[in-house]
């Protein structure tokens, strides 16, 4: 699949929502973990050998929303990926160095996703429309969106 | 680079809903011939495909930092999506139509995560600031394991479905999740009716407890309520009873919905 790589590289380099050195494993067949650079901006996840700068990265595409995010055992969580939920080996494992920080990171994976930004700007839009009657998003002019009408949207 | 394809070839072809799709003209890189390609924009990544039934996608452009502008070209209705690098390509697509061509326009050049998240940070700042505009409650914070922002408050507070008012903006966007899907609703159930009454000032059916801030000191909550700033302290308590009993009003109807609307 063809890709604006040139811009996925820019993106990396971007400062992250959050950053951290994590031992993580690929889905792949006798991979183990490995202690890279793990960078999250907007909604894409990218990891980074230590060692060399900024090569291998490889972006997890931001779709949380049809990933499986979760916390395995205490300080480790795992994201399967979309199309593979069915195959337990198919995941991206990360082993964070406390239990702290492994919430954190899947609190801000959770939020890292499109889906849930749509979902938070439905939110506000009908709570301020209830509160004066306006509706928020005509200033901007998006009001007649399909994405960001009520019940648009179905996971 | 690596990138994840067929995590990504699958999030192209499922079934979540498109936010824009069509056929396109799309030039090539080093050919200046058109394709036509049926066009799948979901979030914040354009897609395109062979044919409209293709079983993956031929390519896709991640739509980060982009500009979309109008291009001159032989083809009509043509627009190009354009990128600040300076080795960076520039996407030149056409339209059918007029219609479709401001249509793309429209949604590619609004489609960034970043655009997103700018745009509901600024309804969570208003939301805030029109909270913060009635003295009568609106303090609320939500507990950290639900999908509320995890902002500790610090404070035992009534658990209310409106945001909390942090000491400090958050730098991300945390925000509050609405599942819009009609007829569900999929809050945790700690986030339904309060945590409990410290106070009760108004007189009206549950009245919150006050915000942090106003605990300390009578007026200093007032200073930046915007219209609900009192002269003195007897049009404060007027206004503050006024507005109270508008807000219980409203959370009372909007909890009675919630409630109808529970299977």
């Amino acid at each position: 699949m063809r890709y604006n790589e040139r811009e996925l590289l820019s993106l990396a380099r971007q400062p992250a929502e959050k950053a951290a050195e994590i031992r993580m494993s690929v889905p792949k067949k006798g991979s183990v973990l490995k202690k890279r650079l793990v960078k999250l901006v907007v909604n894409f996840l990218f990891y980074f050998r230590t060692d060399e700068a900024e090569v291998g990265i490889g972006p997890l595409a931001g779709v949380w929303e049809q990933q499986q995010l979760c916390q395995d055992l205490p300080g480790a969580f795992s994201l399967s990926l979309a199309g593979f939920i069915e195959e337990p080996e198919r995941k991206y494992c990360f082993e964070c160095a406390t239990e702290e920080q492994c919430q954190e990171w899947v609190e801000a994976l959770r939020r890292a996703s499109y889906e849930f930004l749509r979902r938070s700007l439905i939110f506000y839009r009908n709570e301020i429309q209830k509160m004066t009657g306006k509706d928020p998003l005509e200033q901007y002019g998006i009001s007649e969106e399909a994405r960001f009408q009520l019940g648009a949207h179905r996971q | 680079m690596k990138l994840n394809e067929r995590s990504l070839a699958f999030y192209a072809t499922c079934d979540s809903p498109a936010d824009n799709s069509g056929f396109l003209y799309k030039r090539g890189e080093r050919h200046t011939a058109y394709h036509r390609r049926w066009f799948v924009l979901k979030g914040n990544m354009l897609f395109y495909f062979e044919e409209r039934d293709s079983r993956e996608p031929v390519g896709v452009i991640v739509l980060e930092g982009c500009n979309v502008e109008l291009c001159d070209s032989a083809e009509n209705f043509a627009f190009a999506i354009r990128f600040g690098g300076s080795k960076s390509r520039t996407y030149v697509l056409a339209a059918e139509s007029q219609a479709a061509m401001e249509s793309w326009v429209k949604s590619l050049s609004r489609a960034s995560f970043d655009y997103m998240r700018l745009v509901v940070r600024e309804l969570e700042k208003q939301l805030q600031e029109m909270s913060r505009g009635l003295p009568g409650g609106c303090g609320g914070s939500q507990d950290a394991a639900g999908p509320w922002k995890p902002k500790p408050s610090g404070l035992e507070q009534c658990r209310e479905r409106l945001p909390a008012l942090p000491a400090v903006l958050p730098k991300e966007n945390g925000c509050a999740v609405w599942n819009n899907v009609p007829g569900a609703e999929e809050r945790p159930p700690d986030t339904s009716g309060c945590g409990g009454h410290d106070e009760d000032e108004e007189g009206a059916p549950r009245p919150p407890p006050l915000p942090p801030r106003r605990r300390v000191s009578n007026g200093s909550g007032t200073a930046r309520a915007g219209a609900a700033v009192a002269q003195s302290p007897s049009t404060f308590c007027r206004l503050h009873e006024q507005y109270s009993r508008e807000v219980a009003r409203l959370r009372q109807d909007w909890q009675q919905k919630r409630r109808g609307s529970q299977p």
